[in-house]
């Protein structure tokens, strides 16, 4: 039996991944690439405490949260073939339209 | 050490060093190979912890479904520019020292309170409770019956998701 903190200690080092590559890197691709790790790294947690309490609806919510993930993926990257129709980029920075 | 314990330990080692190549990676096809290798490792780690539905769910959906998208994406887009331009902001530095922040500050969290984490011996869920009946039809049976109706909302979530990208990516450019 692996201990609870383990996996909470792995889905805090995935997430923390995930936000070092949605701050760092310009890519838009990438971006999206780090929130899946993020919404991977709270699976994670939500699965290793179902699995420690003996009570599945933390499966049953990690279900949901690979729903919005899908339903991210399909906006985000329709958002991506979008910029990438109008500015043949996918560099966030010259993405700059909105910015102050 | 038991097998559960081993395959968590490899598992949990892939999956953090893929994640690390998915940030690190000149070449987004690169990153996305890298994210697949993540997310099947995490589809392990669901097997140790006895969510048999939710690897196969994780491995189906993730992998067969969104990376092949992205992969589909990353295909329509030239890639050949993106290479060769600088792949981080200037503010990496604030970014990091941030991530160590937050890194030190969950795992201080988690640490301090891994004594509480314990489940009490007499509280102890019986292995059958996950294992035996059938992981399959338990997370059936509370996903239709205690949790239809955010069911029914994830479904309406899909649906407005998957007009909103249609009618994003069908949208004519000013050059048209």
């Amino acid at each position: 039996m692996v201990p609870i903190h383990h996996y909470l200690l792995l889905g805090a080092a995935l997430f923390t991944i995930g936000v070092v590559g949605v701050l760092t890197r310009r890519n838009i691709m990438v971006i999206l690439m780090s929130i899946e790790l993020m919404m991977n790294a709270v699976n994670i947690n939500l699965i290793a405490f179902s699995s420690q309490l003996g009570h599945v609806s933390g499966q049953v919510f990690a279900i949901f949260v690979i729903t919005v993930a899908a339903a991210e993926a399909a906006v985000g990257l329709g958002i991506v073939i979008a910029m990438f129709k109008n500015k043949e980029t996918m560099n966030i920075n010259e993405i700059d339209l909105m910015k102050w | 050490m038991s097998v559960e314990q081993v395959l968590f330990y490899v598992f949990g080692a892939i999956a953090v060093l893929s994640a690390l190549s998915v940030i690190t990676l000149k070449n987004v096809v690169h990153s996305a190979v890298a994210l697949a290798a993540t997310l099947l490792s995490v589809a392990g780690i669901f097997l140790t912890l006895r969510a048999e539905f939710l690897a196969g769910v994780q491995v189906i959906v993730y992998v067969g479904g969104i990376l092949v998208l992205f992969i589909f994406v990353i295909m329509l887009i030239s890639i050949e520019k993106s290479i060769v331009e600088r792949q981080f902001n200037r503010q990496w530095v604030v970014a990091l020292i941030t991530a160590l922040l937050l890194i030190g500050e969950l795992g201080f969290v988690v640490w301090r309170g891994k004594d509480s984490l314990v489940v009490a011996e007499g509280t102890q869920p019986q292995a059958s409770v996950l294992g035996v009946t059938g992981n399959t039809q338990l997370v059936g049976e509370t996903l239709y019956g205690q949790y239809l109706l955010p069911f029914e909302i994830a479904s309406i979530l899909l649906l407005v998701a998957i007009v909103g990208s249609v009618a994003l990516a069908k949208r004519k450019t000013q050059a048209e």
